[in-house]
């Protein structure tokens, strides 16, 4: 058996990190990978496309009926879904009550004592948006994730997210061995996208791993709790994760220390590519704006 | 006060650089502020105030270094130890993990009278006794099925506190929101206290926690018809250690006013709610209850007065101007209260004077007993070497400067290494503090008194506890156990066939 795998998903919420993450899962299962999904999200959807069920019951949930997560047993937690991909979700309490970052803790603590992580070749987590505390930063530290996948697009807020992502990175990098293991576009077809994603791939100093371009075919996979790779095999679109897979595959190993840049030279960035005015250009706008009414 | 003494002032000082040059310079710089060398207090008179014998400030109640071994506690230990705990006719839930809970079981010793476990609750524990699954889930439902049992199991408690532990806090329960939904249902007072542990930087702000919940919990809730009298008080901040405020109690209705509550030793949740009505608040513990006095003075107009029962030069000194505020009929009565006891104070000095005359104390205590029980010891002939406060204000730095004489070594928040060195190179003859305290300066062959429990003993406050105040100090002081620690092999003419058989 290889040597366990263990990659992450981040990126800001709602750009599609679920989606993309089970949709290249079920293309490496496709490649004979062994998998096991650790979703670590209290919202536990990063499953339902492998699973094609709403959503499977979570580790703390079901922890919470029993009494303590030492009542479970692995096959409780654990469901087997689209050709053999192991899953589980760490999931969490409802919105505004309780600790979700100590729940994620917990679960993953769980999942590795009791063998959830023997004879696979990938575990991926799936982690929450915004990296909100110590918690959600459990699979970049010491001993679980060694690449990090940044999905991300050519909007604004997700440069600054994927930014974000690396600086964590970046801390975790000296004390764990943490690396980014680069960009995801997940296109959302803004001005210059792919040129915006290689120029923060550049900067950071990792690569863009592979720009999916948008198609509407996921939304009706999606619609029928289903991955591209199952509901339409032949697509383009499916095609198109297959190569995300390879590409991910072939990555191994060549994850980067990232070179986060500050708030300043992203800001600089976004101006050099027309996405933000500088002030002078705002200042002109609102001038000429003036004139006109006046 | 009669007691005229100056301690080596220079000798002290040289003391506080030693132990600072110990210390990296920056830090050093920092506890440089925090000791000090009592001086001669200037000369202006402020007008109708007592005149400080001394100016001992220092700077205090900033955030202990870590690794000093610091001597304080919690803003839990400050509300629940404190303020809450010996209000005996309520439930106090330790709400969240078992430990704080379980390592304050039983209380300070705070005595009251009541049949426990059927309507009073100090010396009981009770802990929501928070897992994993509480803190990822959060813990408010458990909090309501507590409640719903402690309606169900003590149907004679007349309310139920909530002590929030720190990771209360951290995972944001809405407790407010628990209690007066519970309060409503049972038709109780439920009052949720935030005195989550890593708030502030001593027990202190716990005290200053429990006094606002007090005032917003407590205060007004009840509509109750009272009967009043002009001479009815209240006793704010005595814990009623060892039967203290008793002791305390039977001199102020001796003089005729009416204790209608003391704070909160012995307390009822009655107590706490009637306090309005009364016409005077005496404070003995200042540090812990000054906050809710000052409420009450500003909302209900009641005058606040600090007095001073340890000893009897303070108690007369108290009595008297206590009754001054009432005028001669209750003057009268104070003096009278005053000669009855003096045959008692008299015998005490006379058998325990000549035991304890001269003998050295060094103190380090927590909210007024640095400065309080000074006289006491004076009043036996003792003399104070050195004080300190593990959570003073300033304030109270300040009120110290009326009992310590010239030359006092002040510390404030003493580190384990400081608090070691003082005693080792000053060598009192008697060290009052804490139970953590107690052995190390055993071991330094030096007796000891702890100040916070008194020692399993107790009342120390009023004439009565001054006698058992006077014989445990000699206890300490003169036991014959301080002869023998000799090491065996130094001794000259040892008897080693004896010891071996």
């Amino acid at each position: 058996m290889a040597k366990l795998r263990q990659i992450a998903f981040y990126g800001k919420g709602g750009i599609g990190k679920s989606t993309t993450s089970q949709n290249t899962l079920a293309a490496l299962v496709e490649m004979g990978q062994k998998i096991l999904i650790v979703g670590c999200d209290p919202k536990a959807d990063s499953t339902r496309l492998i699973l094609n069920t709403k959503l499977q019951d979570t580790v703390l949930h079901l922890a919470a009926e029993a009494g303590s997560v030492e009542d479970l047993e692995i096959e409780d937690v654990m469901k087997i879904g689209y050709k053999g991909i192991k899953c589980t979700e760490s999931g969490g309490p409802e919105p505004g009550v309780g600790c979700a970052g100590r729940g994620v803790i917990t679960a993953i603590n769980f999942l590795e004592e009791n063998g959830a992580y023997d004879d696979v070749d990938y575990v991926s987590y799936d982690v929450l948006g915004d990296v909100v505390c110590g918690g959600f930063a459990m699979p970049i530290r010491e001993n679980k994730a060694q690449e990090i996948y940044i999905v991300m697009s050519g909007e604004m807020m997700a440069l600054y997210a994927a930014n974000n992502i690396a600086k964590g990175i970046l801390k975790y990098a000296h004390s764990g061995g943490v690396r980014l293991g680069g960009l995801i576009c997940n296109e959302r077809k803004t001005d210059k996208e792919l040129e915006l994603a290689e120029a923060l791939a550049a900067r950071l100093g990792c690569k863009l791993i592979h720009f999916v371009p948008r198609d509407n075919i996921v939304q009706h996979a999606e619609l029928r709790r289903q991955t591209v790779i199952q509901y339409s095999p032949d697509s383009q679109q499916a095609k198109e994760y297959r190569e995300l897979a390879r590409k991910i595959h072939e990555n191994s190993g060549k994850g980067v220390i990232p070179t986060p840049i500050t708030m300043e030279e992203l800001e600089d960035m976004l101006i050099e590519f027309g996405i933000m005015k500088t002030e002078e250009q705002q200042l002109a706008e609102l001038q000429a704006k003036e004139a006109a009414a006046g | 006060m009669s007691l005229d003494y100056e301690n080596d002032g220079e000798l002290h000082a040289k003391l506080i650089e030693e132990v600072l040059a110990q210390y990296p310079d920056k830090f050093a710089k920092r506890r440089k502020k925090h000791l000090s060398v009592a001086a001669d207090a200037g000369t202006e008179e402020i007008e109708g105030e007592a005149q400080a014998v001394t100016e001992c400030d220092v700077k205090s109640n900033i955030k202990s270094i870590p690794g000093v071994m610091t001597i304080r506690g919690c803003a839990y230990a400050g509300s629940k130890g404190v303020v809450w705990g010996p209000i005996k006719d309520m439930v106090h839930i330790s709400h969240g993990p078992v430990g704080c809970g379980q390592y304050s079981w039983s209380q300070r010793r705070n005595y009251y009278i009541g049949n426990t476990g059927i309507d009073t609750f100090v010396t009981m524990q009770f802990t929501s006794d928070f897992q994993e699954r509480d803190i990822v889930f959060g813990g408010d439902k458990k909090l309501e099925r507590i409640i719903d049992e402690i309606e169900n199991l003590f149907p004679l408690a007349n309310g139920i506190s909530i002590q929030s532990e720190c990771p209360i806090g951290l995972i944001g329960d809405d407790i407010e929101a628990v209690s007066k939904k519970k309060a409503k249902e049972h038709d109780t007072t439920i009052v949720p206290v935030r005195c989550e542990g890593f708030r502030g930087v001593s027990q202190s702000l716990g005290h200053h926690i429990a006094n606002d919940a007090i005032r917003d919990w407590v205060f007004d809730k009840k509509e109750r018809e009272v009967v009043t009298t002009p001479y009815d008080v209240n006793v704010i901040g005595d814990y009623n250690i060892g039967g203290d405020a008793w002791a305390s109690r039977i001199l102020l209705e001796k003089i005729g006013l009416r204790v209608v509550g003391n704070w909160s030793g012995d307390a009822t949740l009655a107590e706490v709610e009637n306090a309005v009505h009364a016409k005077l608040n005496l404070i003995h513990c200042y540090r812990s209850m000054n906050y809710i006095c000052r409420h009450m003075e500003e909302k209900y107009d009641i005058p606040w007065m600090e007095y001073n029962f340890f000893g009897p030069s303070q108690i007369a000194m108290s009595l008297r101007k206590i009754a001054k505020h009432y005028g001669p009929e209750i003057e009268a009565k104070a003096e009278a209260v005053i000669a009855k006891y003096q045959p008692l104070v008299d015998k005490v000095i006379a058998k325990y004077g000549p035991r304890l005359k001269g003998k050295k104390v060094m103190l380090y205590v927590g909210g007024l007993r640095p400065r309080h029980v000074v006289n006491a010891y004076e009043d036996l002939g003792m003399e104070i070497a050195g004080t300190g406060y593990e959570f003073a204000h300033n304030d109270d730095y300040q009120r110290t400067g009326h009992y310590v004489k010239k030359g006092t070594l002040i510390y404030d928040d003493v580190t384990g290494y400081e608090l070691e060195k003082f005693i080792e190179k000053v060598r009192p003859d008697l060290v009052g503090s804490g139970i953590k305290e107690k052995y190390p300066v055993q071991k330094m062959g030096i007796p000891f008194r702890q100040m916070h429990s008194w020692d399993y003993s107790g009342p120390y406050h009023g004439y009565d506890g001054f006698a058992i105040f006077a014989r445990d100090m000699d206890l300490a002081i003169n036991n014959p156990v301080w002869d023998l620690f000799d090491a065996p092999w130094a001794a000259t003419d040892a008897p080693l066939a004896a010891a071996a058989e």
